[in-house]
């Protein structure tokens, strides 16, 4: 029996995982009229068998509509927390967004302040984790500088914020050449002291990538990474040692990546 | 490499007291297509006693003409003296700084020779920093007792953030372990640049090009537990300062002992952690909750108590004032309800426009409901505060939240 789809029943939309999928799918909903929507991303759906399933097609000039009429509603804070949350790549936040986008489309303008909301909150409250990963990413990149004069950093944030860091670099390290790779997500952002590109390295080749890199360092890296370490170790005062305070404000994970964490 | 590693190590080590860290508060673009920028204020790393590391904070030099009693630097101490030259300055900063390993630089020094002979170099350092290698990260510099206007005057140019610590909370306590110091001085430095910062300002209104000066404002700094002083004298003083000076911030400073001396806590003896985090705490109370100094601590009770926070302390203080009604009471009303910052009252008054506020909310809001409870009422929460005596209620929430701050910050604390 074909399945009836009617305005109460739960459909099945599987999207791409971009943020233009999640909008069109925004999009779709509204020209087909579904009212309760389950947003699974295509490889890693766990779809169930009984409900109706819709395949969407990212169509960037719906995803474009979409995030105008989002823009007229949402205050530019909102905007970016928005943004945000969809960066943090989590499956139920997904759901979030798609709720949080009919919920302010379907109430007049101010419905986002409405923290009451279990999707406004929630995307709130990603949106808040999220930024504090990109506040960590400003904080915990360190740079090396090769032979040629690039100064070069990986990280590996808990969330996609390169796309949220890479103004904050620019602006600042704007007479030099740098690249920061999340090797997590095997990319990175490059700026050639003019614009930035997006590099991607081949999931093999990474780590000889950078290891060569690392083979062909600035004379004066050693000085000043020791340097560095030196200060670390001598700006900590010994009588107020608080190693619980310590690992709350650098969590291990963040440590491979930190200077003057390596020993020697 | 070995002497440049030397020097860093002695002059970092003298200088890591000064707690000041902040690199906030400026906002000095990068418009001359050099390097840096300023105005959020990075926590590059933590030491290892939890604290920021922002800045790169070294002194000049730690050889020094006087002899406080609270510092490891003065001059009958037998310790190792060390000098960086200006270059040796700035091509540290600007190395870290193109690492990433910092937001800038805090520069103080001893005083070599004189005063003005050690503000000179100091000024040669910003003064290259900021037109030759056209650096526009932060940069801090705490000015030296004595030196004269003009060179104040001139640093202020170049500067973010200057400051020149009061020390000791009070002129009598400060004449006691440094008498050639004088809260005098300091109030004549303060002044100095704050009336030049006025003048700017005045003149950046109706000319845009005015240049910047000392964009990031003025700060002090009082070192607590090494004089006798009550937390109302502090309290008192930081209040003072900031009105007089526009200050933007006052630091405490839990003493940490450095020298023997029979004017001073001995040596071994525990800093006054948990002290230095009330004093921060009302501090905070006062920039940012309206409360006033006599409000947080007065005659009668002349001293935070350690064993909960000045917020809630006066709150326990002050029953009239509670059950506070979060359907209606207003912002300042609100932010004295123990438990909830700014940024949930915000919220509670965003949303109480959608409809009532009900306790599931307050939680997500951001509300420590554990001790927000007892001090207000909203629509599913009764008033539950009248019902108990205020002894009673600080024993009940001592039980319930027991502060996991006081054991982060005294891990010492923690062993009993
Ligand atoms: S003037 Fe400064 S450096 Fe010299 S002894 Fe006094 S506190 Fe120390």
């Amino acid at each position: 029996m074909p399945h009836l789809i009617t305005h109460h029943s739960v459909v099945q939309y599987l999207f791409d995982g971009s943020f233009s999928g999640l909008l069109t799918a925004v999009f779709e909903s509204y020209a087909a009229r579904h009212c309760h929507v389950a947003l699974f991303e295509q490889d890693k759906a766990r779809n169930n068998f009984f409900d109706p399933v819709v395949i969407i097609t990212t169509t960037p000039e719906k995803a474009l509509r979409v995030w105008k009429g989002l823009k007229k509603k949402l205050t530019t804070a909102l905007q970016v927390e928005y943004y945000s949350a969809f960066l943090a790549e989590d499956a139920a936040v997904m759901q979030q967004l798609f709720n949080y986008a009919r919920f302010v489309f379907d109430h007049a303008a101010g419905a986002a302040a409405n923290y009451g909301h279990p999707a406004v909150m929630a995307v709130q409250q990603m949106a808040q984790k999220v930024s504090r990963e990109r506040h960590r990413m400003k904080a915990f990149v360190r740079f090396q500088k090769t032979a040629c004069g690039l100064y070069i950093a990986a990280i590996e944030p808990d969330y996609n914020v390169l796309p949220l860091v890479r103004k904050h670099f620019k602006d600042r390290y704007a007479d030099q050449r740098w690249l920061i790779y999340d090797r997590k997500r095997k990319y990175g952002i490059y700026y050639d002291l003019h614009a930035i590109h997006e590099v991607l390295i081949e999931a093999a080749a990474a780590g000889t990538v950078v290891h060569a890199a690392e083979m062909m360092l600035d004379a004066s890296e050693a000085l000043y990474s020791t340097l560095w370490k030196d200060y670390f170790k001598s700006t900590n005062i010994q009588e107020r040692k608080n190693t619980r305070l310590h690992i709350r404000h650098v969590p291990r994970r963040y440590w491979r990546h930190l200077t003057e964490k390596q020993l020697g | 490499m070995e002497r440049i590693r030397e020097k860093l190590r002695i002059l970092a080590d003298a200088a890591k007291y000064d707690v000041s860290c902040a690199s906030s508060g400026s906002n000095r673009k990068n418009t001359n297509g050099g390097i840096g920028d300023t105005g959020s204020g990075i926590c590059h790393s933590y030491t290892e006693d939890g604290r920021c590391v922002s800045l790169l904070k070294i002194l000049l030099t730690n050889f020094c003409i006087y002899d406080c009693a609270f510092c490891i630097s003065r001059k009958s101490n037998d310790v190792k003296r060390a000098a960086f030259t200006v270059k040796e300055v700035v091509d540290l900063t600007m190395n870290f700084y193109r690492r990433n390993f910092i937001e800038g630089l805090f520069l103080s020094s001893g005083i070599f020779k004189h005063a003005d002979y050690t503000m000179e170099r100091m000024l040669a350092i910003v003064k290259k920093l900021r037109l030759e290698e056209n650096y526009n990260g932060y940069i801090h510099l705490k000015t030296i007792p004595g030196a004269s206007q003009e060179l104040v005057r001139e640093a202020g140019l170049y500067a973010d953030r200057m400051s020149i610590n009061l020390e000791m909370p009070t002129e009598a306590g400060l004449k006691a372990v440094a008498p050639e110091k004088s809260h005098t001085e300091v109030r004549r430095q303060l002044a100095t640049v704050n009336h030049q910062l006025i003048r700017f300002n005045d003149e950046r209104s109706m000319i845009r090009s005015v240049p910047k000066f000392v964009p990031a404002g003025q700060s002090t700094q009082m070192v607590v537990g090494a004089t006798p002083e009550t937390d109302l004298q502090v309290l008192q003083t930081a209040a003072e300062f900031y009105t007089a000076y526009a200050l933007k911030r006052v630091y405490y400073s839990g003493y940490i002992p450095v020298n023997t001396d029979e004017r001073m806590p001995l040596l071994n003896s525990q800093p006054p952690l948990l002290r230095e985090n009330r004093l921060y705490q009302a501090d905070w109370l006062m920039r940012f909750y309206g409360f006033a100094a006599g409000e947080i601590v007065n005659a009668a009770q002349p001293h935070l108590e350690m064993e909960i926070d000045p917020k809630l302390s006066w709150a326990l203080r002050h029953p009239q004032f509670f059950p506070v009604d979060l359907n209606r009471a207003d912002f300042k009303t609100i932010i004295r309800v123990p438990g909830i910052g700014r940024q949930s009252a915000q919220k509670i008054i965003a949303t109480r426009q959608f409809g009532n506020i009900y306790v599931y909310q307050l939680q997500k809001m951001g509300v420590a409901y554990n001790r927000a409870q007892y001090f207000i009422t909203c629509t599913d929460a009764l008033n539950r505060y009248t019902d108990k005596d205020p002894q009673q209620l600080r024993a009940l929430i001592l039980k319930t939240v027991q502060s996991k701050y006081a054991s982060l910050l005294a891990p010492q604390l923690a062993l009993f």
